[in-house]
């Protein structure tokens, strides 16, 4: 009899014990590495050369790789079952505070792939590049012109990179005015991100940290007893790491430019404020803008990002290798340190080998014209907007460790899942069974247990709704004890917990083919 | 606006909420004094047509590589990416996935990390790599402060043919940490007496192959001349490639090995973004810097991957990181792998073996034109022709005529005036007979 079409019975086994031959359910198809599905067979069609001398001068390889040879069928198949095992933002919410995970535009892309962008060379003549050199000043002036700077940095491959940047310009001042060896210190409020600490170190510089006041902020007291004649610059994030704008930050400026330092803003969360607060306003002196963050470029497991540096008048002169400059009606670059001396620079160097991210460039300006400076507005009006309703819904079951409003993300503590049994990472798993990223976790250190939730601009009302409902619901379940849907979640994912001690204390980095078989006896 | 999900009646809705009166309420702790009350000044909103006009006629204005007879390289490399690499790296669960710090629904990204890692050790001969950087030359300044860390020494000698942009990352980065770097003057044939430099101050030698003018070279005296002093020899390449021909850095006593990527499933993007390769030998592998995946298994026992050995990174150990890296090249390194995976053995090695005929089979045509000198005994795909005429004009000339010749070398060794005639040129796999035949005829035609 035809059953087509019709419910039928979940079974003897229920749907937890059906066990399968393969190992897969449905379609969550298990996938073996891509070196333990070799068959020898090759992916491209590529014509072996007629015989010639190599010019080698007998340094030609001898042993094989050991890359394994798939079709190109087999090639497909195991990435697509790959990226079904991703949570992505096309995919669903994700929370993840200080990251920014929005809408990518597929628009971006498109022009991103343009052969006029994409296949352009780095090092053929500018004149045959001029679109390109001409895209990247289109970057450049939004950048100045959305943060009150006169100058920008635009070659930083990524917003660390950007950071390092920032403060090499500040060193170079520094060293300018015959101050590079006394001023040694630099000081990061203990809500930074761990780059900024790390940036400063990487510079020789000693890492000074102040305290947060208890509503979130930087203490200015605190601060100001820090500032004297070896301090370099302040390393500040505004809004900063709690989803806070730094109320005081003018008076924190000032105080630095009083005793001679400079204000390195990490730009993270411009996003927030985009539109509406020009930096430049604020005294900063050098500020990284994540491309990837503020003007989305999908984040790709990770990367590649931005970071485009945005600097005052004071450390505009100093900005590193190549600028951009106009000779004759044409674009060109000022590759090397005379170049930029006939334009009144003293740049401080190179930072990477080409001029930056150009792919990133082209996706940003595809979004900075499409929004507009009106919708650019608009997003971070939404971006706040939508962190405060999850604030303001989610407050009284959840806990929140500071008053007021926020800025783009809310910041929770675990204060409600105190007694509980539920710790944070419990909570944030089980949110992976309801079919959400979890957001980002003991992070800032400044609050225990923390969860920073940024639902960014792209999120419907609706959307935003059922995640606060089921935040609710996951909050109210831990505070009725109901430790069991926590403790082993979760319990629907592709995998279950996974064992991250035996990783660190075992590391196996690399696959290697398993042992010859032993020869029979 | 279309990417903007919120309706203004929502909007109200979610204000009354949160019990403010208007979105200004919310914006209360930014000083009145750095409140912008209108628009800053430039363009409003623009459709999707508009803006592919405009952009499409920016990048209309540049010649891109596909479309001419193109020999440029010089650290960047046009090559034919698979249909298929281009379409995977846009499926959105890659594409608009983070950084997989929930393991649990992060394995698609977790495992290609893992058989990332995996190509790059086996390619260069190395135990271990780590999950990609954000191009070949933040990595060689990356290797070089690890070799510091390592040795705990604080001289770097570069090879006088190491890429110039990657000599002054790493001169850059080295100042400014407070380290010493012996630059070496360039040197095209290959031959420098590197280890003369070599004392014992000297945490590392710096040494691309195939160097920047192309030369091939066994680096085993440089390596024994290294180990020999307690110094670590880091071996950069800027043509990935190579590796399917040429004896890899780990048989020649490499301890780090840093290279580009970008060769192998990404596009030239004018320079970015690009992906670094870092591999070392296991000893040193908790001073590498980046990210690092590493497999385990799940509650189950079934094998998965994790981001491993954070311990070493920014995020926990803050100042005391090994770097301050935090994005890497994810997406560019997946394009690596999945065009590593199409190529597999066979592909892989057929694919250097054209790139090392074609670029055999143009320079003995260019030798030919009367006047033009090839000054790189040994190659691979790039070699450095010596013209009678200046490198500038002629690359210029012969730009006009529709071919792209090369890389002017003084162009990135400005000051240098006896590499004033000096043309770096690159073959691959998309050179055809043709383009040679226009190469030959276009050069002939500017140097009479």
């Amino acid at each position: 009899m035809n059953k087509q079409g019709r419910p039928t019975g979940v079974g003897e086994l229920g749907e937890a014990g059906r066990k399968t031959f393969t190992g897969n359910r449905g379609l969550a198809q298990e996938e073996l590495l891509i070196f333990e599905r070799d068959s020898g067979a090759c992916g491209v069609d590529l014509d072996e050369p007629d015989a010639f001398e190599d010019r080698l001068g007998g340094n030609r390889r001898k042993n094989s790789i050991g890359l394994p040879g798939l079709s190109e069928p087999d090639v497909m198949r195991h990435y697509v079952r790959l990226s079904q095992k991703n949570y992505a933002i096309d995919a669903g919410l994700y929370p993840l505070g200080s990251c920014t995970m929005k809408h990518n535009p597929r628009l971006n892309e498109k022009i991103a792939r343009l052969p006029g962008f994409a296949d352009v060379h780095p090092l053929q003549p500018t004149k045959t590049a001029q679109g390109a050199l001409e895209l990247i000043e289109l970057v450049a002036h939004w950048l100045k012109v959305l943060t009150g700077m006169p100058a920008v940095a635009m070659s930083p491959k990524a917003g660390a990179h950007g950071e390092l940047c920032g403060m090499m310009a500040i060193h170079a001042a520094l060293e300018a005015r015959g101050e590079g060896k006394t001023r040694t210190r630099v000081l990061v409020p203990e809500s930074a991100h761990g780059t900024n600490p790390a940036t400063a170190a990487l510079l020789g510089y000693t890492v000074d940290s102040i305290p947060a006041t208890k509503d979130g902020r930087v203490d200015v007291e605190a601060f100001k007893a820090k500032l004297g004649p070896d301090v370099a610059a302040i390393m500040l994030t505004n809004p900063n790491t709690c989803g806070l704008f730094e109320k005081d930050i003018k008076e924190i400026a000032d105080a630095l430019h009083d005793v001679g330092g400079y204000f390195y803003c990490d730009g993270a969360n411009f996003n927030a404020i985009v539109g509406r607060v020009r930096p430049g306003d604020l005294g900063v002196d050098a500020m990284h803008i994540n491309l990837h963050k503020t003007f989305s470029t999908p984040h790709g497991g990770g990367g590649p990002g931005a970071g485009p540096v945005v600097l005052s008048e004071a450390l505009a002169p100093f900005a590193p290798l190549p600028w951009v400059i106009e000779r004759n009606g044409r674009l060109k670059f000022a590759d090397v340190a005379e170049q930029v001396e006939e334009v009144g620079g003293s740049t401080f160097g190179r930072m990477t080998a080409f001029h930056g991210q150009m792919g990133m460039f082209v996706r940003a300006a595809a979004y900075m014209l499409s929004h507009g400076s009106d919708g650019l507005r608009q997003a971070a009006e939404d971006a706040v907007l939508s962190a405060n309703y999850v604030l303001a819904s989610l407050k009284d079951t959840m806990s929140a460790p500071f008053e007021g409003p926020c800025m783009h993300e809310a910041l929770f503590d675990d204060a409600f899942l105190k007694d509980t049994g539920v710790e944070t990472l419990d909570f944030a798993k089980a949110m992976i069974d309801e079919g959400y990223h979890p957001m980002t976790m003991y992070f800032p250190l400044v609050v225990h247990g923390a969860m920073l939730v940024e639902p960014t601009e792209s999120e419907s009302k609706a959307s935003l709704d059922l995640f606060i409902a089921t935040l609710a619901d996951l909050a109210e379940s831990a505070k009725r004890g109901e430790t069991d849907r926590f403790a082993g979640a979760p319990y629907l994912a592709p995998m279950r917990r996974l064992d991250e001690t035996q990783a660190a204390r075992k590391p196996v980095l690399t696959w290697s083919p398993p042992a010859p078989a032993q020869a029979a006896e | 606006m279309r990417y903007l999900p919120l309706t203004e009646p929502d909007r109200q809705a979610m204000l009354a909420r949160i019990g403010a009166g208007s979105i200004d309420d919310l914006f209360v702790d930014v000083p009145d004094e750095a409140r912008r009350g209108g628009l800053v000044d430039l363009p409003t909103r623009q459709g999707e047509l508009e803006v592919e006009r405009l952009l499409g006629a920016m990048a209309a204005k540049n010649t891109p590589a596909g479309s001419v007879p193109f020999f440029v390289g010089g650290g960047a490399y046009k090559h034919h990416v698979p249909a298929t690499v281009d379409h995977l790296i846009q499926r959105s669960e890659f594409l608009t996935a983070y950084t997989p710090y929930q393991p649990e629904i992060s394995q698609g990204t977790l495992q290609y990390l893992f058989e990332f890692q995996t190509q790059v050790a086996m390619l260069t001969g190395m135990d271990v790599a780590n999950a990609s950087m954000y191009d070949g030359s933040t990595a060689c300044g990356e290797a070089v402060l690890m070799a510091h860390r390592v040795t705990r020494k604080k001289k770097a000698v570069l090879s006088g043919s190491l890429h110039p942009h990657y000599r002054a990352v790493v001169e850059n980065l080295s100042e400014f940490a407070g380290y010493e770097v012996d630059p070496g003057a360039p040197v095209l044939d290959g031959t420098e007496d590197i280890i003369a430099r070599i004392d014992d101050e000297t945490s590392c030698v710096v040494v691309q192959n195939p160097d920047f003018f192309g030369n091939v070279r066994d680096l085993r005296a440089i390596a024994d001349a290294a180990h020999a002093k307690k110094a670590l020899l880091i071996v950069a390449f800027t043509e990935v490639v190579s590796l399917g021909m040429v004896t890899p850095p780990g048989e020649m006593g490499a301890d780090i090995v840093v290279g580009e990527g970008q060769s192998i499933g990404n596009a030239l993007n004018f320079g970015g973004p690009y992906v670094g390769l870092f591999a070392a030998k296991q000893k040193y592998v908790r001073q590498m810097p980046g990210r690092l995946c590493g497999e385990t298994v799940d509650a189950e026992g079934k094998r998965g991957f994790v981001l491993t050995l954070s311990t070493r990174e920014q995020h926990i150990r803050r100042e005391k990181a090994t770097s301050n890296i935090c994005t890497n090249s994810g997406l560019c390194c997946l394009a690596f792998t999945i065009h590593m995976s199409l190529l597999g053995e066979e592909g892989f090695g057929r694919l250097a073996r054209i790139n090392h005929a074609n670029a055999v089979k143009l320079a003995d045509q260019l030798e030919d034109v009367g006047g033009v000198e090839i000054v790189t005994p040994t190659f691979f795909n790039e070699f450095t022709i010596r013209t009678p005429k200046n490198a500038r004009d002629l690359i210029d000339e012969m730009a006009d005529k529709g071919v792209l010749a090369g890389v002017r070398v003084s162009r990135l060794w400005p000051g240098e005036d006896s590499l004033d005639d000096l043309v770096a040129v690159a073959s691959t796999e998309v050179n055809t007979e043709a383009d040679r035949a226009a190469f030959v005829a276009v050069l002939k035609e500017v140097l009479s």
